[in-house]
């Protein structure tokens, strides 16, 4: 068994190095088909996690109370709510609190506030619900209470988000099924080549009595350095390119839509992962297919 | 060791062999004639299982091989050393890599096959040839390589198909004297060939078959002599 492994490595490594040009162009091809897919798993997961914030975000529902509710009022009605179901939590922000929290998001131009005369924010309630689906029955029973100025909540907002997210999911998916079908055939190609090109070979290692096993291993182990070779490229690239993407536009998201990127060394430990299981998959399925023609008797 | 009970082969509405039956004893040296397309090749592609027979049985010592796994070919082939008109030695690799080769594929140890091959290549004569590639080598030459490679595995049968069809007479003489040392020590040995005057000479076991059957089946036989 080792023996037999040690003689396929030997063998593959002879055969790259005899078919250097076919080797690079499936190298070749294997990375590019990675890279769109390393692209589009980025994407995929910063979406995620984009989504998954919103829904953190905007599962609240915000009251804003009438200024002449006194602070009784206003602890009755939280009871209240929090007797409806469906509801998590309820928060109380009052005036003061609303500014504070305001000038904190405006940062350096906090002081633009200071100029105001009067506070302009009312007092409000957060209402946290368990689930998402459950606003909607929340703010109609919410709605008829007296002493409520506005009701804020963006349900809708974050559906259509969440159906962006499975529409994108959806079509990464099948786009990626599509690459890898073609790059198995591009292996498939190439490993074929040298096939044919050691037909003669083949044949007389039959004769001689060698298992189908042993004529396909070198091919074998062949077709898996090619995918570990274009797998590991195809990494690298998409660190360094993930790396710029970060440093260039981690500030302006988070500014922009408050919300992070997902990390480099979170992305690429995955990504290593599903490359390299990709890569040998694709590489050893190709030799596989390539093979069967030449092993029928 | 070998034998054929009621073995038709078709191809298609076309006769490859019909109803042969045959039997070779171990040790054994036969020559199998006959004109082109009569049937020889299905004979060898049968005992091989590169080909299935479409009835009756073939056995190889107490293997029958009409009845055997894929998986278990390679083992059955291991047993049957085969030489070619052609020698279909591997271009690329030495003479001694072309024997070793076929150590390789029975997974011998590097050292076996370092004792064993230059053996060989010494029984056949071209030990000094070892390092050398297959074009380098005279036509005789290659043939004798590749008769080390199919005795190598040390198997019970012997087949050379026209073994000296792409050789001049006295060439071909030095290997027919090279199959008798084989055969002496105990293997058997099917010689397909065209070649009347070794036939002839040899006055070994004669097979005839024309289309697809066994005409003539002579002890000490000559080529064209039939009964």
């Amino acid at each position: 068994m080792f023996r037999a492994a040690v003689y396929s490595v030997k063998q593959a490594f002879k055969q790259l190095i005899r078919n250097k040009n076919m080797c690079t162009a499936s190298i070749f091809s294997i990375t590019s088909m990675l890279l769109i897919l390393g692209l589009f798993f980025i994407l995929i997961v910063n979406i995620n996690l984009l989504a998954t914030t919103a829904q953190s975000q905007f599962d609240t529902i915000q009251l804003y109370l009438e200024d002449d509710l006194g602070e009784e009022g206003i602890y009755e009605m939280e009871n209240e709510i929090q007797k409806i179901s469906g509801v998590d939590t309820v928060t109380y922000i009052n005036k003061e609190e609303a500014l504070v929290i305001m000038k904190s998001r405006w940062g350096n131009n906090g002081y633009l506030l200071d100029g105001l005369e009067s506070n302009p924010f009312p007092n409000s309630l957060e209402i946290k619900v368990t689930n998402l689906e459950d606003a909607d029955s929340v703010v109609a029973r919410v709605k008829s209470m007296n002493g409520i100025e506005d009701i804020k909540y963006y349900q809708s907002i974050v559906e259509k988000l969440l159906n962006i997210t499975d529409f994108i999911q959806l079509a990464g998916m099948i786009l990626i099924f599509v690459l890898v079908i073609i790059s198995i055939f591009i292996v498939a190609n190439t490993v074929k080549l040298t096939v044919t090109a050691r037909e003669k070979e083949i044949s007389i290692m039959k004769y001689v009595g060698a298992t189908n096993w042993f004529i396909r291993g070198p091919f074998l182990v062949e077709g898996i350095i090619i995918g570990l070779i274009g797998s590991g490229v195809s990494v690298a690239i998409i660190d360094f390119l993930y790396k710029k993407i970060t440093e260039a536009f981690a500030e302006e998201a988070f500014v922009m839509f408050s919300v992070e990127l997902v990390p480099q060394e979170f992305l690429i430990h995955h990504l290593v992962w599903i490359f390299i299981s990709l890569g040998v998959g694709i590489g050893s399925l190709g030799s596989i297919l390539s093979m069967r023609k030449f092993l029928d008797t | 060791m070998i034998r054929f009970q009621d073995v038709t082969k078709m191809y298609g509405s076309n006769v490859g062999l019909s109803d042969v039956n045959l039997s070779i004893g171990k040790g054994e040296f036969v020559f199998l004639v006959g004109p082109s397309g009569a049937g020889k090749s299905t004979f060898i592609k049968l005992l091989l299982k590169e080909i299935e027979a479409t009835k009756g049985k073939i056995f190889l010592g107490d293997t029958e091989v009409t009845h055997l796994s894929n998986r278990k070919i390679p083992k059955l082939r291991r047993n049957i050393g085969i030489v070619f008109q052609d020698f279909r030695l591997l271009p690329q690799k030495t003479v001694f890599e072309n024997v070793a080769f076929a150590m390789d594929i029975i997974h011998m140890t590097s050292r076996s096959i370092k004792r064993v091959v230059p053996q060989a290549l010494s029984l056949v004569g071209i030990s000094e040839k070892a390092n050398q590639y297959p074009h380098e080598l005279s036509a005789g030459e290659q043939q004798r390589v590749s008769i080390a490679r199919s005795i190598i595995n040390n198997p019970s049968v012997l087949i050379a198909d026209e073994p000296t069809g792409n050789l001049d007479p006295d060439t071909a003489w030095e290997i027919m004297r090279l199959l008798i040392q084989i055969n002496l020590r105990g293997t058997t040995i099917v010689m397909v060939t065209h070649a009347k005057e070794i036939v002839d000479k040899m006055e070994k076991r004669v097979i005839g078959i024309e289309r697809g059957k066994i005409v003539r089946d002579d002890m000490r036989g000559a080529y064209k002599y039939h009964v």
